[in-house]
């Protein structure tokens, strides 16, 4: 392994035909910098460089209390506000040994999932434009409006809802909330097949992806590379299966699961996790148990001292959470796994010796989200 | 061809216009007069054009992606475009540092040029047509393709490197892909006899040739769609722009009405691969006859010529707009392979049909 | 040579796939999904628990909750409340604290709620309106208690 790592170093030249991918270009989606070296239209190697956006959050949370913590794990992975919530939550709760109701739980995986299913359609959305197919955009955010309409009826807020807080949920949920989902599944069961139609089928976009940005299992697994990204590598790693938390160990659902590895396995995974997710939300939506949306918490949470450790499955791979504790009202030192921040660094892997349309193509389907690289 | 038909003759117009000069100007006078006054009407015509082409493009677009479009400058948005060219006209034009000054500033004038040249030869209605030559079709095919030499320069003076991958792009996808076009268009002129515009037109008196070419020039017509999409670079051939690869291409460092002038020829030349497409397939500003049904010809025929053209010719750049805003866009080798592999043999063979059945008179 | 044409027909067919999509979509422009903003806003109602900005709801008497505790301010993670208070004496002649200004940065707050929420007497609440920008930074310093009100005494049992 070492002597690959070697192999790996990148030797620069001077005769590089170098050119800069961001901070502001159209396919990086945010403030990341690739610097790209070229052959002609082909990628001899790629260097990113992140930080553009580092706003320290783990050195703010150690200022703050943990419910105050909440809303700026929000703002890290800000298309999977949910699921960063809920990695503290579980985390505050599980060094307190709080049980949380039955409620809290299965509403906090039903909001997971449309989660999923929104950064899902987004990804879907903006794939589509890094590609070239614009009109995919607009309706895949068409799709997730009514998600977010749903978010903002409960939650009062669209992107980054502080829902949860350690022991429970802000305050209960909208009584529309079910009824509003129902429609939702049965309304994007309907538009998923265009989804399909529209993309997946076209062979431009077959073209475009299969045998794209080839990631081997082992490579997956040395880089790091979790989520759907990891799993279209047939790396087995879903954390709703293998570490089931909330409602997740009540539910029948399917690990997605490729081996091709390539971007249109990629491509798949998020596709049939999007089916998934509307599996478990119709699952769970009729039979929320009604105990109560917050457990008994003092009113000032402190942990014990020590070190705690939660993980959860956002809609980009595995985030985890580390928290070392000296009894304080405030962590001593807050760490979070982020996906984005390992998905990025195997880009080197998969697109040199492409196209430069290639490397959009794969960069568009490790789904990054830059925020929560620099953190 | 009908009697009814020649009611709508705008030769009888220009030709009065020409008396009437020559009545009171030396004979050279006169045909600089009308070389001028030729010239400030299609300049007029042009820039309306694009402007509204623009407008209908983004209309197209909001529609197909459950949006209204510009709705917010005059009726209907319609001024939108013209509000957006009052701001290119005042914006700066930035000098770029050690850029090749002179290059930079010819090359978007070689682009308008040539689409502009290649208007000149669209026969618009009976009678309706600036220059008539006798080799129309390779005359329109060689201006065309001269606005590459524009992209090209763009690319080079820009001294950006995104402008030169996309300009580089460009001339690798225009030299391919002019054969295909050449080719497909070739079968008409086969078909015909003629290279002459007009000649051609005439030739679809009694039928359109999509329709009295039996399959092969309906292939050539599917295979004139898709090269000339990629001559024009746009829709999913658009890879000299990729915005999301090279931020803009070969005008990412363009600002201004420099940046407009691009603009303006990629749709003008979007207009100008449909009206060929028009004209040489589907009957340029012959109405629509269907067999015997003398009552339908003739209501028809009392369609005026020009709207014929201008229906037809929209409803290409209709299928255009709509290849754009559905597809992905290809990658440089699976384009350049599309071409040689796919486009070129089969027009080749085609093209072989083609001459088969003209030769045995197999065509109606 | 079959396959090669396989190739090209299966080809044309998923291209044409995609075109049904977005011609139907073409076609039916009663599916258009934008909201007119500026000139629907008579009828925009945004939902109740819409969290546009932080406000003390008072009565009709002009009256509020806020005890002044500050409960809010400490709890509130970005600073961007501060609450004054008076000293003044009440009618036993004990002195009471009375809230003078209970100031409230917008330009700061991430709309986290947890001031709303750690409240113990309910003083405070989401507003409904989101129409924020302003030309002037100050302006977003907002004082909520309003100017001569006092606080609600029945709230307290």
């Amino acid at each position: 392994m070492s002597e690959e790592i070697i192999k790996n170093i990148i030797v620069k030249e001077n005769e590089d035909y170098i050119i800069n991918m961001g901070p502001q270009h159209p396919s990086t989606h945010g403030v990341l910098r690739l610097e790209v070296c070229l052959q002609g239209e082909t990628v001899k190697y790629i260097v990113p460089h992140v930080g553009y956006i580092h706003r320290g959050i783990e050195k703010m949370c150690e200022a703050n209390t943990y419910p105050q913590i909440i809303h700026l794990t929000d703002r890290m992975d800000y298309l999977s506000a949910h699921m960063n919530n809920e990695a503290v939550c579980l985390c505050v709760e599980n060094a307190m040994q709080v049980e949380v109701p039955e409620r809290v739980k299965y509403v906090r995986t039903i909001l997971a999932e449309l989660n999923r299913l929104a950064s899902h359609q987004l990804w879907w959305s903006a794939f589509g434009m890094d590609l070239g197919a614009l009109t995919t955009f607009f309706y895949g955010l068409r799709d997730r409006e009514l998600i977010l309409d749903i978010f903002e009826e409960s939650f009062g807020s669209r992107l980054l809802h502080s829902f949860n807080t350690p022991g429970g949920l802000m305050h209960d949920i909208h009584p529309n909330f079910q009824k509003r989902t129902k429609d939702f599944i049965a309304y994007f069961r309907e538009k998923l097949p265009e989804y399909d139609q529209l993309l997946t089928g076209n062979i431009i976009f077959q073209q475009r992806t299969k045998g794209i940005g080839l990631l081997s299992r082992e490579k997956a697994i040395a880089y790091g590379v979790t989520g759907p990204s990891g799993r279209g590598s047939g790396f087995s790693c879903d954390l709703r299966k293998h570490a089931p938390y909330s409602a997740y160990d009540k539910v029948q659902f399917n690990e997605i699961v490729y081996t091709e590895g390539d971007t249109f396995a990629r491509y798949n995974v998020r596709m049939d996790e999007m089916r998934e997710s509307l599996n478990i939300i119709e699952q769970l939506i009729d039979n929320i148990p009604s105990d109560g949306h917050t457990a008994k918490m003092k009113p000032i949470i402190k942990l014990p001292a020590g070190e705690f450790f939660q993980r959860v499955e956002t809609a980009r791979g595995e985030l985890a959470v580390y928290i070392v504790s000296d009894g304080n009202k405030t962590p001593y030192r807050i760490k979070f796994r982020s996906p984005n921040f390992s998905n990025l660094f195997v880009m080197n892997e998969l697109a040199a010796g492409g196209k430069i349309a290639d490397l959009i193509a794969i960069s568009g389907s490790l789904d990054l989200v830059i925020p929560d690289i620099d953190r | 061809m009908s009697s009814t038909s020649t009611i709508y003759d705008f030769s009888t117009l220009t030709g009065s216009i020409d008396a009437s000069l020559h009545s009171w100007m030396a004979p050279g006078l006169a045909l600089t007069a009308e070389l001028v006054l030729v010239g400030l009407v299609f300049l007029t015509f042009y820039a309306l054009l694009g402007l509204f082409l623009v407008y209908l493009e983004r209309k197209v677009c909001a529609v197909i992606q459950n949006r209204y479009g510009p709705n917010r400058v005059g009726p209907m948005g319609l001024f939108q475009t013209i509000a957006d060219l009052i701001k290119l006209l005042m914006k700066e034009l930035i000098p770029i540092r050690r850029a090749d000054h002179f290059l930079f500033n010819l090359a978007p004038f070689i682009v308008i040029i040539a689409s502009f040249m290649a208007i000149a030869a669209t026969p618009f209605a009976r009678g309706l047509q600036a220059v008539d030559l006798n080799i129309g079709v390779f005359y329109v095919m060689a201006v065309s393709s001269l606005g590459v030499v524009g992209i090209l320069l763009a690319g080079w003076a820009s001294n950006s490197k995104y402008s030169l991958i996309g300009a580089m792009r460009s001339g690798a996808q225009i030299v391919s892909y002019e054969l295909s076009v050449g080719l497909s268009l070739l079968a008409v002129v086969v078909l015909s006899g003629t290279m002459q515009l007009s000649g051609i037109v005439e030739s679809q008196a009694n039928g359109w040739w999509i329709f009295k070419g039996h399959i092969p020039v309906i292939i050539s017509f599917i295979i004139f769609l898709i090269a000339s999409t990629a001559e024009i670079n746009r829709g999913p051939f658009d890879l000299a722009e990729a915005e999301s690869e090279l931020t803009a291409g070969f005008h990412t460092e363009y600002s201004g009405i420099k940046f407009a002038f691009f603009f303006l020829a990629e749709y003008i030349n979007m207009f100008i691969v449909s009206a060929i497409g028009a004209t040489v397939f589907l009957g340029g500003w012959m109405p629509l006859h269907i067999g015997n049904l003398e009552a339908f010809n003739h209501v028809m025929d009392f369609i005026p010529s020009m709207v014929w053209f201008f229906l037809k010719t929209f409803f290409l750049i209709y299928v255009i707009m709509w290849f754009k805003w559905t597809f992905p866009r290809l990658r440089i080798d699976q384009l350049l392979t599309l071409e040689w592999k796919y486009l070129m043999p089969i027009s080749l063979v085609n093209i072989v049909v083609i001459a088969f059945i003209a030769l045995m008179g197999w065509h109606f | 040579m079959l396959n090669y044409l396989k190739e090209i027909f299966g080809a044309i067919s998923s291209l044409w796939a995609g075109m049904r999509i977005t011609g139907k979509y073409f076609i039916s422009p009663g599916q258009i999904v934008t909201q007119k903003y500026p000139e629907n806003r008579k009828t925009l109602k945004m939902q109740d628990r819409f969290k546009g900005e932080i406000i003390m709801p008072h009565d009709e008497n002009n009256q509020h909750r806020c005890t002044g505790c500050g409960i809010c301010e400490m709890n509130c993670p970005n600073g961007s409340i501060e609450v004054l208070t008076n000293r003044v004496p009440n009618a036993e002649g004990k002195m009471e604290r009375v809230i003078d200004k209970h100031v409230y940065h917008l330009s700061m707050c991430t709309f986290c709620g947890l001031c709303v929420k750690t409240c113990p007497s309910g003083a405070l609440a989401f507003g409904q309106k989101f129409e924020h920008a302003v030309f002037d930074r100050q302006k977003l310093t907002k004082i909520l208690n309003q100017p001569g009100s006092t606080l609600k005494k029945e709230a307290k049992q």
